[in-house]
């Protein structure tokens, strides 16, 4: 008798802790000798393919949009451009011409990286074992890399935006005077160290966390997800096991039971973590920016 | 593999063990009263006045991600502690 265990897609070993740090590790390509310097090539492939498509989209809106009667698809288009402005509207005060559509790449695409999360579990690593890879990672935001990457952007666009509001000698004398404001000429230069230190704590510590946080959340999500997709397979293999008594195959469909509630919970708990990250993200972004305009 | 090693191995996976607990756990309590002081304080100000309601739950959840944040990703730690434990590394090479 062949079990429903035996139909699952068996992309790793046996083990449930080679099972998850298999589904944990990148398609990677290390760049000349030593392995200093590896690409993952999933992640990178997954998010450019997501960025390409989801701005494509909203471009084919642009082109197609009317000023008459808006089709349902524009009508959508429209409904999330006006929620990302009157949200940039609220928090960013000034020239939104490169803000509001800042904000809403990064929402938009976050958004859809993260929603790459909802197909099941297995689904992208035995497509890739079909094509001949060993290892593919789907989630984009479940790789420290390319969130790190995207707020490190942030971060030049907060020294870009601070030099720009307040001139580089402004945002310089900025850097030495504030937070800790003094009137001598000798407490200034006491205070500048401090200054300085703190400043740089400042702008360090927001890209860290913005990148911390979008990542921490999608990691943990994806293991609680590997996690329920072991409790199936577990479940199903003692349900539909050969050998063992009617209390291991009770005990295996209440587990497989189980694990069915768990995934169904947990995703629809995820549909409002992933477009709450995303908009999080978004948010910080545009107040980071705001305050980088502002001067002390 | 020796028993050296053996009793090596165990105590780095015991101490492992009590530090994902620790972790979670009290993660999760400060999450779970930061959650509850916001929620508390939203139920208040919504029925004191309801016709905030709109603009306060949109802040409400925003806070509630930045709340839970510190926590989930003490959670990634810990998970990628119990699954992939790199201390044990040292030992098995």
């Amino acid at each position: 008798m062949s079990s429903l265990f035996h139909l699952l897609p068996r992309v790793a070993g046996d083990s449930p802790s080679e099972y998850v740090t298999h589904h944990l590790k990148h398609l990677s390509e290390p760049i000349g000798q030593g392995g200093f310097w590896t690409i993952n090539v999933d992640s990178l492939l997954m998010a450019v393919v997501i960025g390409v498509l989801s701005m494509g989209i909203f471009w084919l809106a642009g082109r197609r949009a009317t000023a008459g009667v808006p089709t349902k698809f524009q009508a959508f288009i429209e409904i999330t451009i006006e929620f990302i402005d009157g949200q940039v509207r609220d928090v960013f005060h000034g020239d939104r011409r490169f803000v509001a559509p800042l904000a809403m790449l990064i929402f938009v695409w976050i958004f859809l990286m993260n929603a790459v999360k909802l197909l099941p579990v297995d689904l992208p690593p035995s497509v890739a074992k079909s094509l001949g890879f060993e290892y593919f990672r789907a989630v984009p935001t479940t790789d420290l890399n390319v969130t790190l990457a995207m707020s490190t952007m942030v971060l030049f666009l907060m020294f870009a935006f601070a030099i720009k509001a307040k001139g580089s000698l402004g945002f310089a004398t900025e850097l030495v005077t504030a937070p800790f404001h003094a009137n001598g000429v000798l407490m200034k230069i006491v205070l500048a160290p401090a200054n300085v230190g703190l400043n740089l704590i400042e702008y360090l510590s927001k890209p860290v966390s913005l990148a911390m946080r979008l990542f921490g959340n999608m990691y943990a999500g994806e293991l609680v997800f590997l996690l329920i997709a072991l409790l199936f397979m577990a479940g199903s293999k003692f349900m539909f096991g050969d050998d063992g008594t009617l209390i291991t195959h009770a005990g295996g469909a209440l587990a497989f039971l189980g694990a069915i509630i768990a995934g169904a919970g947990w995703s629809i708990f995820h549909i409002l973590v992933i477009s709450l990250q995303a908009f999080i993200f978004m948010i910080l972004t545009v107040v980071y920016l705001s305050m980088a305009t502002e001067s002390h | 593999m020796d028993p050296t090693t053996l009793a090596l191995l165990a105590q780095i996976q015991s101490s492992t063990a009590l530090a994902i607990g620790i972790i979670i756990g009290l993660g999760a309590l400060g999450a779970c009263i930061g959650i509850g002081i916001m929620g508390s304080k939203f139920l208040e100000s919504a029925a004191r006045q309801p016709e905030l309601v709109p603009m306060l739950s949109g802040r409400m959840f925003l806070l509630a991600g930045l709340i839970d944040a510190a926590f989930i990703i003490g959670l990634a730690i810990a998970l990628f502690f119990a699954f992939a434990n790199p201390l044990l590394s040292a030992i098995t090479g």
